[in-house]
C-alpha cells in the first residue's frame, strides 16, 4: 500500500489532509469519465440517425457507469463520509482534474468522433494497464471498463474512416475536427506526481508508457481514413492540475445546479 | 365480398393474428402505416423532454436510469418503424411525413419540462397512460404490432416505475421538493387525460378500427382504467390531483372525474400547444445537421462496394 493508506478512513468532519495521491489517482479517472458521459448526454435526440442516438446513450451510459464506480471507489478510499454524488456534485471547477480533451464541447458530429477515438484510444491501453492495478478494486473496474472501451473504440474509428473518406464534405469537417482536437493528445501520456507515485505502488501505468501504442492506434485510423497526421507543435495541458478551458464551467454548471440548489436531499 | 375479404375477415373473428404476406384491405393497411408510424414518431419525439434534463439530473443514478430510460425510447421508436416497414414503407418516408406535419406524435409532448418533478411525472403518468393503451394494442389483430407492443410493455412498466419512484422520493423529502411533485402533476394530469384521445361519440376513427380488432377498448374505457389504476397512486404520493369533481362512485364501481377542456386538446393536436413548433424544428434540425453524416456513410459504402469487385 502506499502512504496514502495513512490518510483513508478518518472519522468524518477532519481537517482534509494532504491529499492522498491514491485518491486523487482514482479521482482523476472518475473525473474524465463522468465529464465524458455529460458529453454524450449532451447528443441524446441530437443524433444524426435514431440508432446513432442509442449508440452515443449507450457509450455515455458506460462512462457514467465507470465514473460511478469509480467515484465510489475514492469516496471510500478517502473515507470522510463524502458519496459518489457529493464527490461529482459538490466539487468546484479547480478540483476536477479530468483531461482537457475530454472536456472540450461536442462540435458537430466529426468533432465528436475524433474526440472519442482519441480518448477512446488512450483507454484501451490505459484500462489493458489497469486490469493489473495493485488496487484490486480499481483491476476489476478496468477490466470490466476495458470491454467497453474496446466497442467504444470500434465505433469511433469506424466512424471517423467513413466521415474522412466519405464524401469532400465530411472529409473537410474531420480534418478540422482533428486538427482541432490534436493540441489536446499529449497531456493524456504527461506524467505528474500523482501518475508516478501511483506507478511506483503499482496502482497504475506510467502514462507516457502509453503514448506509442496510442500513437500507432490512431495513425492508422487516420490513415484510413484519409485524414492526414498533424504536424502542429502546440500542446495544451492542465487538465490534472484543475487547470482548464472555459468550457468545463458551464459542463459543470449544467450537472450540479439541481443538486448545489437543494443541497443534502435525496432524490 | 370477395374471397379475399372473406378470408381476411374469417381471420379477424377467430382472432388470428394478421401476418404482412397475408392479404388485407387497403385501408386496414393505410390505418395501420398512420398509427403505427405516428406511435414510433411519438416514442422519437418524446425523447426531447426528458432529454431536456439529463444533463441536469440531480445525482448520478437517476442521471443513469434517466439516460437508460431515453435510449429505450429510442429502441421502442426503432421496433415500431420496423414494424411500419412490415407494410410496405419505408422510414424514411413516413419520417418525411412527419417533418412535413403530415403525421402527428402524440400531443402529451407538446408540453414543457420545467422542473426535476417533471421526470417523475412522465414516467409514473405518461408511461402509465402508454401502457394502459399498448396492454390493449398487445392483442391487435396486426401480428407484428402486437408483438412489438409485448416488447415494449416491459420496458414500459420500468419505465412507469422508475417515474412514480422519483415521486416518491419527492414527497418524502423537504416541503419544497413535495412542492415540486405537486406542481408537476397539478401540470402534466389533464393532458395525460387527453392521452387517450376525443370522447367515444367524438372519435372518427375508431368504429372501423374496432372492427378490424386494431382496437380493442374505446378511449372512454381506456381513460377510465387508467383513472382507477392512477387515483390509489396518487393518494399513496400524498398528492392532490387538480380535478375537484374526482370521487369513487360506489354504484359505477368507479372514480367520476370531470369533463376535459377539448378546446384544448384540439388546440394542441392542431399544432397550437406549447411546444409543438419547437419539438418538430428540434427533430428536424437534428435530421438536417446529421445530412452530411449520413451522406458520408453512403459514400463510404458504395466506394468500399466499388472496391471488393475490383479485386
Ligand atoms: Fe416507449
Ligand atoms: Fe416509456
Amino acid at each position: 500500500m502506499t502512504e496514502s493508506a495513512i490518510f483513508s478512513g478518518g472519522p468524518q468532519g477532519m481537517p482534509i489532509p494532504t491529499p492522498d495521491p491514491h485518491f486523487a489517482y482514482v479521482l482523476r479517472h472518475a473525473d474524465d469519465n463522468l465529464v465524458a458521459a455529460q458529453r454524450y448526454g449532451e447528443w441524446i435526440s441530437y443524433g444524426p440517425e435514431l440508432e446513432e442516438d442509442i449508440a452515443l446513450g449507450n457509450i455515455g451510459l458506460d462512462h457514467l457507469g465507470q465514473a460511478r464506480s469509480l467515484l465510489a471507489h475514492a469516496a471510500s478510499l478517502e473515507g470522510r463520509g463524502r458519496t459518489e454524488n457529493d464527490l461529482a456534485m459538490m466539487r468546484d471547477e479547480r478540483d476536477f482534474t479530468n483531461l482537457l480533451l475530454i472536456e472540450q464541447p461536442n462540435g458537430d458530429f466529426a468533432h465528436t468522433m475524433a474526440r472519442a477515438l482519441f480518448f477512446d484510444a488512450y483507454q484501451v491501453g490505459l484500462w489493458q494497464a489497469l486490469s493489473d492495478s495493485t488496487d484490486a478494486t480499481l483491476a476489476g473496474i478496468a477490466a470490466k471498463a476495458l470491454k467497453e472501451a474496446r466497442y467504444h473504440l470500434r465505433h469511433s474509428s469506424g466512424w471517423l474512416v467513413r466521415l474522412g473518406d466519405g464524401t469532400e464534405e465530411s472529409h473537410e469537417r474531420s480534418q478540422r475536427a482533428v486538427d482541432a482536437l490534436w493540441p489536446y493528445t499529449s497531456e493524456p501520456f504527461q506524467p505528474d506526481a500523482v501518475d508516478l507515485a501511483a506507478a511506483e505502488a503499482g496502482l497504475g501505468p506510467d502514462p507516457s508508457s502509453l503514448e506509442s501504442e496510442w500513437r500507432s492506434r490512431v495513425s492508422a485510423v487516420l490513415g484510413e481514413a484519409t485524414l492526414d497526421v498533424p504536424t502542429d507543435p502546440y500542446r495544451r495541458h492542465g487538465g490534472r492540475s484543475g487547470f482548464h478551458s472555459e468550457h468545463l464551467g458551464h459542463l459543470l454548471t449544467e450537472l450540479q445546479w439541481v443538486a448545489r440548489r437543494y443541497p443534502g436531499l435525496k432524490w | 365480398m370477395t374471397s379475399h375479404e372473406e378470408r381476411f375477415q374469417a381471420l379477424i373473428d377467430s382472432e388470428e393474428k394478421i401476418e404482412s404476406t397475408d392479404w388485407m384491405p387497403d385501408g386496414y393497411r393505410a390505418t395501420l402505416i398512420r398509427q403505427i408510424a405516428q406511435h414510433a414518431h411519438s416514442e422519437v419525439i418524446g425523447m426531447q423532454p426528458e432529454g431536456n434534463w439529463i444533463t441536469r439530473a440531480p445525482s448520478l443514478d437517476r442521471k443513469a436510469i434517466l439516460m437508460a430510460k431515453v435510449q429505450d425510447e429510442a429502441g421502442h421508436g426503432l421496433y415500431l418503424y420496423s414494424a411500419t416497414e412490415t407494410l410496405g414503407v419505408t422510414r424514411d418516408e413516413v419520417v418525411e411525413l412527419l417533418h412535413q406535419g403530415k403525421h402527428k406524435y402524440s400531443s402529451i409532448f407538446n408540453y414543457p419540462t420545467l422542473s426535476w418533478a417533471d421526470m417523475g411525472t412522465i414516467g409514473w403518468l405518461v408511461d402509465g397512460a402508454a401502457i394502459t393503451n399498448q396492454v390493449m394494442l398487445t392483442r391487435c389483430s396486426y401480428g407484428p404490432y402486437s408483438r412489438a407492443m409485448v416488447r415494449i410493455c416491459k420496458e414500459e412498466s420500468f419505465h412507469q416505475r422508475q417515474g412514480y419512484e422519483i415521486l416518491l422520493a419527492l414527497c418524502r423529502g423537504t416541503d419544497e421538493q413535495k412542492a415540486m411533485a405537486q406542481d408537476s402533476v397539478n401540470r402534466w394530469w389533464w393532458p395525460s387525460l387527453m392521452m387517450f384521445g376525443p370522447h367515444d361519440s367524438a372519435s372518427t376513427h375508431s368504429e372501423q378500427s374496432m372492427n378490424w380488432k386494431i382496437k380493442r377498448v374505446s378511449n372512454d374505457d381506456l381513460r377510465q382504467q387508467f383513472v382507477d389504476m392512477t387515483v390509489p397512486q396518487a393518494d399513496y404520493l400524498g398528492l392532490t390531483l387538480p380535478d375537484p369533481d374526482l370521487q369513487w362512485n360506489e354504484e359505477r364501481g368507479h372514480y367520476d372525474f370531470g369533463s376535459i377542456d377539448w378546446d384544448e386538446f384540439w388546440q394542441v393536436v392542431k399544432g397550437n400547444g406549447p411546444m409543438n413548433r419547437e419539438r418538430l424544428s428540434h427533430k428536424i434540425k437534428a435530421w438536417d445537421d446529421g445530412a452530411w453524416v449520413r451522406e458520408a456513410a453512403a459514400a463510404h459504402a458504395a466506394k468500399q462496394a466499388r472496391k471488393k469487385e475490383v479485386a
